[in-house]
């Protein structure tokens, strides 16, 4: 038994971003104890979890040991000095690999940082690691990693969602306070939504995506995952603003979201529910949760809208031609030429350049990988180019008018995260349409590049966590923390607790420290 | 060694058919920095020592448009006489090659940053008496950026078939590039050749006064593709045409279009059809061979590209670049000749030449239009010739022959004396004064000897003397040769004459 003056490891992984970073700002904690006690977690829980790709304590430790001295020293770089952070493994990490959860990339390490690494290490937030998912972000539940799937907290036989399955789970299972997703279609939101967590997708161009492993350019955004809308807030405020690196990056200021988290005021704000996703057609207790969160809000004043936004059934059809067509051609420098797996073609003596680049792809990706890039070929191919590519761009045109009108009669909008609970690993491996069904609410965001959060919101009928999705308009991403931390309030007071306290234990590891 | 294909003589090809071209100009801009990223340019730096992750196509790296490769683009298109995109964007050309890093070329598609200008150049005219202008249509000028650089090793051809191994030097990829496209040269008859070849000078000597590029054709930073087809005389459709690759001097723009036009007429005329292909031409047979097949259907699968966003170049900004074109050359060349007192034939030779920078900096470093003219269009352009090089090439610069002029206006040295000056400059052995002082050549500096000599020579011509007595001048001529064999060359000709005509006039 430890003595009670001194936090145990348990105690400390409970504990919230916001509330480490104070305690470390403070000198109650250091960073070194609160980095190491992370790093205890992950080596008792990770076996089960599989949330970690790559483990970094020695580098975690370092960084941590610097932002205790640069605390000594007398400097604040950031609410967030010393909080360790997991990181998705398709974010850019100098000197650690980064996979992006494939066989493709196997043991690279890249030379440079993210700027979001950038940001994150000029914070002064030690990262633990690199987290799993969904090969180049492909996937709802993390089980097309090339890797091992994840397994969900709540139940290991259940996936964790994806593709950001490995941040959310980490994040879950208390093996980091903090870490960084990316979202295309939903990556961090409808994992934070199964896992009971917090994860919020900046507007496009909000956070750099320079040294993002791009999936769809002009989809992918890099955000928080977090247990609680403040951390998410002080977390957005760190990697979030400007990038001369991105052309796409807005210059402007990062919203004021930890103002905004801090307040959690809805009274008078419009909230509008979406007709087409109001939850017609999902899980029952999804249904349920929503309903219920929607009169939390309104108690507090929240004016409760209903918005039509007749295009966001078009969206599930277009966003999977955009993707693949994206992907197709951001996945095509993946050739065995000067970094990553390199695999010669079998029986061929003397091979070509093309024959190396042809059998290495082969081997490297994933099936997956390879339905979508074949998907997206024939798309943008000559003939089919206007039909498809085209036509999908369209319907991104109506669904941002959608978005424009209903913003008009709404502040935000809200709809049910996800459709399910996190269901059991392997379930739909074999259906690809159901799999990607997932993420038919989270999808209209990115098409239209606006901001989007999901935040817990209950349990289903089977004991599973439910999300609670919502939407603002572009670069207003602080009326998210606005809804967000009002909910939270709101459901904190009426459970008593955090709603991840209800989490099964999970098994840890015997071993002697 | 593939069979050589068949050729049919190119006054009877023309007697038959209407050559059509297109002519496709890749420039690399000589900004400091790449198209997206801050590498450095330069060239015959150390393999891959100009790199970083974007231009490596590292995965998450991501293109940020360099903005005076855009401003450097919009000039160029003004000057071509070009509308400037209000908007437009880049598209990604897809293909496989190991030195694309991406796998993709970053580009522009269906909107290009300048469309629909011309370029008037000037070519004899068909009496062979003075020049005309030929109009040059331009479709489209666009900005991408530069592949890297493979080297094959092993094989003897130094192509990758029968190659060993193959080396890739990343430092050119990403480097800047405008490449702009003709609407097909027609009407141009027997004399294509020559207007490709005007075209490119023409456009070479344009984006020189735009400043935008080195236009070093032999390091690649003027890379010209012609395309050329056939239509049987008096018809209207065009035929199959096949693209000639990186045709790399304005001598072989004009051989390589022509043995292609030769080539064509063959296949023609043997009843069989030209296969649309790209060809390699090789400067040292002087031939085209053929390279892969090319078809209107080869799928890049285009795409705007959606990492950068669109360009917008402001129609203030684009007016203020408007002010800061050089004159535009045909005005540039009127004002040339009429400055230089040059005649329409004068002023003929020095554009066949190439040689218009040259004497401007020339006369501006201090000699005389006629001097300057005189060296270049003369002298030089034989030595040229003679080595298979251009003038610009030789070693010698404008500065070099306004002081070698020198010399000889002031009498130091005779053409004869200036000529081996000119040798040791080409050799390298200095500049023409120290050439000079060198190889000890001066002119007797009084006129004892000179005087001498004349007076010899009239006394063993007395016919002769007695012709130029009655005022026939030109007769004066053989004295003054007899005059220079008796001086061993070391006389100023000028000066004999004078002596010669003090004495008989």
């Amino acid at each position: 038994m430890s003595p009670a003056s001194v936090p145990s490891s348990n105690d400390i992984v409970r504990r919230g971003a916001a509330d480490l970073g104070a305690a470390i700002a403070d000198g109650s904690l250091s960073s070194v104890e609160v980095t190491q006690a992370h790093l205890d977690r992950i080596a008792d829980v990770d076996d089960s979890v599989h949330a970690f790709l790559h483990v970094d304590a020695e580098g975690a430790l370092a960084a941590a040991r610097a932002a205790d001295e640069a605390r000594a020293a007398g400097e604040t770089r950031s609410p967030l000095a010393g909080v360790p952070i997991a990181v998705k493994d398709i974010v850019a990490t100098k000197g650690q690999p980064t996979t992006a959860g494939s066989r493709i990339l196997q043991g690279w390490i890249p030379p440079y940082d993210a700027t979001v690494t950038t940001r994150l290490r000029a914070a002064g937030l030690p990262i633990l690691g690199k987290t799993n998912m969904d090969e180049f972000a492909m996937g709802s539940s993390t089980e097309h990693s090339a890797y091992g799937p994840t397994h969900n907290p709540w139940d290991l036989d259940r996936i964790p969602g994806g593709s950001g399955g490995g941040s959310s789970a980490a994040v879950a299972a208390f093996e980091a306070p903090l870490a960084i997703g990316t979202d295309t279609g939903g990556s961090i939101r409808q994992p934070a939504a199964v896992t009971g967590t917090v994860g919020t997708k900046p507007t496009y161009g909000g956070v750099s995506r320079y040294g993002l492993i791009a999936l769809a350019s002009s989809l992918d955004q890099a955000g928080p995952c977090t247990r609680s809308v403040l951390d998410a807030a002080l977390l957005h405020e760190i990697i979030g603003g400007h990038d001369v690196m991105d052309s796409t990056s807005i210059d402007a200021p990062v919203p004021g979201v930890v103002e905004a988290a801090r307040r959690g005021d809805v009274a008078g704000l419009r909230i509008g529910v979406v007709d087409e996703i109001s939850g017609e057609g999902f899980q029952p207790g999804v249904r349920a949760r929503f309903e219920e969160s929607l009169k939390l809000l309104e108690a507090r004043g929240a004016e409760i809208v209903r918005v039509g936004c007749p295009s966001f059934v078009k969206g599930l059809a277009a966003y999977y031609l955009i993707l693949p067509s994206e992907a197709s051609s951001n996945l095509a420098k993946f050739d065995a030429m000067r970094y990553g797996l390199r695999v010669g073609p079998q029986g061929v003596a003397s091979p070509s350049a093309e024959q190396v680049m042809a059998a290495t792809r082969d081997a490297g990706f994933g099936d997956e990988v390879k339905r979508r890039i074949i998907l997206g070929t024939y798309a943008l191919s000559a003939g089919y180019y206007d039909a498809y590519y085209g036509q999908a761009q369209k319907v991104r045109t109506l669904i941002a008018r959608d978005f424009a009108a209903a913003f008009e009669q709404a502040d935000v909008l809200v709809t049910p995260t996800a459709p399910t609970t996190a269901f059991k690993l392997g379930e739909k491996l074999d259906d690809p349409m159901a799999m990607y069904l997932n993420d038919v609410a989270t999808i209209p965001a990115n098409l239209a590049g606006v901001p989007g959060m999901s935040i817990p919101n209950g349990l289903a009928e089977d004991g599973l966590p439910t999300g609670f999705q919502i939407l603002a308009p572009a670069t207003r991403d602080d009326r998210l923390y606005e809804v967000g931390a009002a909910l939270e309030a709101a459901l904190l007071e009426q459970w008593g607790a955090p709603i991840l306290d209800q989490a099964p234990a999970l098994p840890v590891r015997e071993v002697t420290r | 060694m593939s069979v050589l294909d068949a050729v049919v003589d190119y006054d009877d090809a023309i007697a038959r058919y209407d050559p059509v071209m297109g002519l496709e100009v890749h420039v690399e801009l000589n900004t400091a920095t790449k198209m997206f990223c801050g590498c450095a340019t330069g060239f015959g730096a150390e393999p891959n020592s100009q790199v970083c992750p974007v231009c490596l196509g590292l995965p998450g790296a991501l293109p940020v448009v360099n903005a005076a490769a855009v401003e450097s683009a919009i000039r160029i298109g003004l000057a071509l006489n070009c509308s400037i995109a209000p908007w437009c964007r880049f598209a990604r050309k897809n293909y496989f090659y190991p030195d694309m890093t991406k796998n993709f070329q970053t580009s522009q598609y269906d909107e290009p940053i300048a469309f629909d200008g011309y370029l008037d150049v000037e070519i004899p005219n068909a009496a062979g008496d003075g020049t005309e202008i030929f109009r040059v249509e331009i479709e489209r000028a666009h900005m991408e950026e530069d592949s890297g650089k493979s080297l094959h090793v092993g094989g003897s051809t130094g192509r990758i078939q029968g190659a060993e191994y193959s080396l890739v030097d990343y430092n050119r990829a990403g480097v800047p590039l405008i490449e702009i496209v003709t609407r097909p040269v027609r009407g141009a008859g027997e004399r294509a050749p020559e207007v490709a070849k005007a075209y490119v000078a023409a456009l070479r000597d344009l984006l020189k006064a735009l400043d935008v590029s080195d236009v070093r054709m032999e390091q690649g930073s003027v890379r010209c593709d012609a395309n050329v087809s056939l239509m049987p005389r008096g018809e209207q459709e065009l035929g199959t045409r096949t693209e000639t690759k990186n045709v790399n001097s304005l001598r072989s723009i004009e051989r390589a279009i022509r043995y292609e036009i030769s080539r064509h007429a063959a296949v023609l005329d043997s009843g069989a059809a030209i296969h649309q292909e790209t060809r390699h031409w090789h400067e040292d047979t002087g031939v085209t061979t053929s390279g892969r097949p090319k078809s209107d259907a080869d799928d890049y699968r285009y795409f705007p590209e959606p990492d950068l966003v669109p360009v917008a170049p402001s129609s203030d900004y684009v007016e203020q670049l408007r002010t800061t074109l050089p004159e535009p050359p045909d005005q540039r060349r009127k004002r040339l000749q009429k400055d230089w007192g040059y005649t329409d034939l004068e002023m003929r030779d020095v554009l066949n030449a190439g040689a218009t920078e040259l004497i401007e900096q020339t006369v501006a470093d201090g000699a005389s239009p006629a001097a300057a003219r005189k060296w270049w269009t003369g002298e030089l352009a034989r030595r040229a010739n003679a080595d298979g090089r251009t003038i610009d090439d030789l070693g010698v610069t404008p500065a070099h022959i306004a002081e070698l002029s020198g010399l000889v206006a002031s009498g130091r040295l005779n053409d004869a004396m200036a000529r081996q000056v000119l040798d040791g400059v080409v050799a390298g052995e200095g500049t023409p004064t120290e050439v000079a002082d060198a190889r000890g050549l001066a002119l007797a500096q009084d006129d004892g000897a000179l005087e001498a000599a004349v007076d010899k020579v009239i006394a063993a011509n007395e016919p002769i003397a007695a012709k130029v007595r009655e005022g026939k001048l030109n007769a004066a001529g053989a004295l003054i040769g007899g005059v220079m064999k008796e001086m061993r060359g070391q006389a100023d000709a000028a000066r004999a004459r004078e002596l010669i005509l003090a004495r008989l006039t």
